[in-house]
């Protein structure tokens, strides 16, 4: 989990220029950080690369739209971590 | 070319679904008004038109790979290099390939090649959505008979 989370607060800072001692675990993506949907384009492809997984940004979106999940659920940086390494140990059982 | 209507890519060349790639061709117009005010006596091709036409071309590849069913949207550009001028008249060869496709965007590589020699690079984000209405479907399906779009490369 503190690998995951270091991985991706500095893939954060790095992408849209955030200092990475602003970001903790419990920062909201949009709400606490400011990033948009566009600069969260870059931060999924940068952890797409980094992780070699997909995540689904669309059916996440979906959720929150349809009112089945929240953005808590998926943006906050512990619950964005939480997801990827889910989404590594399913690779890891697929492959 | 039809700078008016910002159809930019007159051919489709190569198709390849494996290698995720495209190579289309695109005439410059000899004579158009934008090379009146780009610049006046000095006419040249505006930077932003060859975006523009690696957008397309990198479009319709992610048309093909997304099986005719999404349509991408511009959303980012990135290194976005022009590296020689491009003259009226010139025929252009535009290549793009996937770099990557996630959940509801794809990125790509695209370059502006004119007699082999590159004039123009970039990286572009695009994000697709289900085609959002008939209208721009039956547009879409027109300009791929146009430009020679392979039917025959979409999954039946």
């Amino acid at each position: 989990m503190s690998s995951t989370f270091d991985q991706v607060a500095t893939i954060i800072a790095e992408t849209c220029d955030i200092p990475r001692d602003t970001i903790t675990p419990d920062s909201h993506a949009i709400d606490d950080l400011g990033i948009d949907s566009l600069d969260f384009l870059d931060i999924a492809f940068a952890i797409d690369k980094a992780f070699g997984i997909k995540l689904p940004l669309e059916k996440w979106t979906q959720e929150v739209n349809d009112g089945k999940a929240t953005t808590e659920q998926y943006f906050v940086l512990k619950n964005l971590c939480a997801r990827i390494d889910e989404l590594v140990a399913a690779k890891g059982a697929g492959a | 070319m039809d700078l008016q209507y910002f159809r930019l890519i007159d051919r489709i060349l190569d198709l390849n679904m494996v290698e995720k790639t495209i190579t289309v061709e695109a005439q410059v117009p000899a004579q158009n008004t934008i090379f009146e005010g780009h610049f006046p006596g000095y006419p040249i091709m505006p930077g932003v038109l060859l975006i523009e036409s690696m957008a397309q071309t990198s479009g319709w590849l992610l048309v093909a790979l997304l099986n005719f069913e999404r349509m991408p949207f511009l959303a980012a550009v990135k290194e976005a290099k022009m590296r020689g001028f491009v003259t009226p008249g010139e025929l252009l060869t535009i290549e793009a390939s996937l770099v990557h496709e996630g959940s509801g965007y794809a990125i790509t590589e695209a370059k502006v090649k004119v007699a082999g020699k590159l004039r123009s690079n970039a990286t572009l984000t695009f994000s697709h959505i289900p085609f959002p209405n008939p209208d721009l479907r039956g547009h879409m399906d027109a300009v791929a008979k146009r430009i020679g779009f392979p039917q025959q490369a979409l999954q039946p």
